[in-house]
């Protein structure tokens, strides 16, 4: 079967690339499968979701992506993601860390876009590093 | 002839030190400039695959009507952002662009357009604020290590001020191009409303696919096309470091190779004067010492 070309950019560097079997990534309307010829899509991810990039053999790849595209068209898939973080590169104990800020910050009465804007990244981070939230 | 043998002895000194100082500078751009270029690198890979997708969207849906593609009928005005750098000894970097900036006004101008400048750089930010134009919006700080970050807020307030009612009309980006080490180029660009080229030689062999959409057309190009944007702007600040290192390191090498060409001929200058001091004393001793005969001579 064919396989999927892979890459995961952000605006300052190229983060992954490489051959997949499938890839799983959450647009806006919902969790997205991509498999050897899927048709042409170009889908809007939500921020703070996580990617995983099935690979035969190999450990799935995991990156926490924070808003951006993806883009599908003749087995290439590109992910134009605004920041994204692969799992393995993640820093736990910050994640964690930012995380129980932002969840202060909401108990204690300050809601605002900003705010969940951080706890939703820094769950999608812990996710991505495969720990539980 | 003694002082003007310490004066001179000052100036080499003196120069000296200004040679050491404008040879670090172009050794210190020298290095900077390959960072900068890596940086340019790295972004490319983002841009070739939001520029695909861009494209991708106009050529399925066949009427691109956004707010951000629309040209107005009548622009009575347009915003300018011009790229200039923080800090200066760099050769004429900013005068050029700046004069290329005033040169676009002055076109936009002959078509009725009034042009508002948005500023990066604190020598632009000086130039503007010394002749009391009206700013609207500075940026200042980065113009070495541009993040995309301070891309996304100059976008932001680009895009916010085109969407307004009585806002800019049109956005045009003047910046320094990264050629080579040796070739940057001012360029004037116009980067809203977007104009949405198809170019016919790049789709011959491949034929844009049929995109489906999630959720739909209008809401992936409503964010798709400030994420555009804000790479145009992104790849500017990032070629305009770039450039800024390469000609700070050019001026700074020109500065370097004036101030040896000046120790030469002050030390040419000053071995003359000491040999002609030496000459002087010598024939001064001589005259001297016959005078001193001649009247010992006179006495016998």
């Amino acid at each position: 079967m064919a396989k999927l070309r892979v890459g995961v950019v952000s605006p300052e560097r190229e983060i992954w690339s490489g051959e997949a079997d499938m890839v799983i990534a959450k647009t806006v309307d919902g969790e997205i499968g991509i498999m050897p010829e899927h048709a042409p899509v170009l889908g809007v991810l939500v921020e703070g979701g996580v990617l995983r990039v099935k690979r035969g053999g190999e450990s799935d790849l995991v990156a926490a992506v924070h808003g951006g595209f993806i883009s599908v068209a003749n087995n290439d898939v590109s992910i134009l993601a605004e920041a994204a973080e692969l799992g393995s590169e993640v820093d736990v104990a910050a994640a964690r860390d930012a995380l129980q800020r932002a969840q202060a910050s909401i108990e204690a009465g300050q809601e605002d876009a900003d705010i969940r804007l951080a706890a939703k990244r820094a769950r999608a981070r812990l996710r991505a590093a495969g720990e539980e939230v | 002839m003694g002082a003007q043998l310490r004066l001179l002895r000052r100036r080499i000194k003196s120069v000296k030190s200004t040679a050491k100082i404008t040879r670090a500078q172009e050794l210190i751009a020298s290095s900077r400039i390959v960072k900068a270029q890596q940086r340019m690198q790295a972004a490319v890979p983002y841009e070739q695959e939001i520029t695909r997708a861009v494209s991708g969207v106009v050529s399925n849906t066949a009427s691109v009507d956004h707010p951000l593609t629309v040209e107005k009928e009548k622009p009575s005005s347009a915003g300018v952002l011009i790229v200039t750098s923080d800090s200066g000894f760099c050769g004429g970097f900013n005068a050029n662009i700046l004069r290329e900036a005033e040169a676009l006004r002055g076109l936009l101008e002959e078509r009725g357009i009034r042009a508002v400048p948005f500023v990066v750089g604190r020598k632009g930010v000086t130039w503007h604020t010394f002749r009391s134009r009206k700013m609207g919006g500075r940026w200042e700080g980065f113009s070495r290590r541009p993040s995309y970050a301070d891309a996304k807020a100059i976008a932001d307030t680009l895009i916010e001020s085109f969407k307004e009612e009585n806002g800019i009309d049109e956005i045009h980006i003047v910046s320094t191009e990264f050629v080579s080490m040796l070739t940057q180029n001012v360029v004037v660009r116009r980067i809203l409303p977007l104009e949405v080229v198809e170019s016919e030689a790049e789709s011959t062999d491949t034929i844009p696919p049929y995109f489906e959409f999630e959720p739909n057309a209008a809401e992936v190009l409503d964010s798709l096309l400030p994420r555009y944007v804000e790479s145009r702007i992104f790849n500017a600040l990032l070629q305009s470091a770039a450039s800024e290192e390469a000609s700070r390191r050019r001026a700074m090498k020109s500065a370097t190779d004036n101030a040896n060409e000046l120790i030469r001929v002050f030390t040419m200058q000053m071995n003359q004067a000491r040999q002609a001091e030496i000459t002087q004393e010598i024939s001064e001793i001589v005259g001297g010492a016959n005078a001193l005969a001649d009247a010992a001579a006179g006495k016998e």
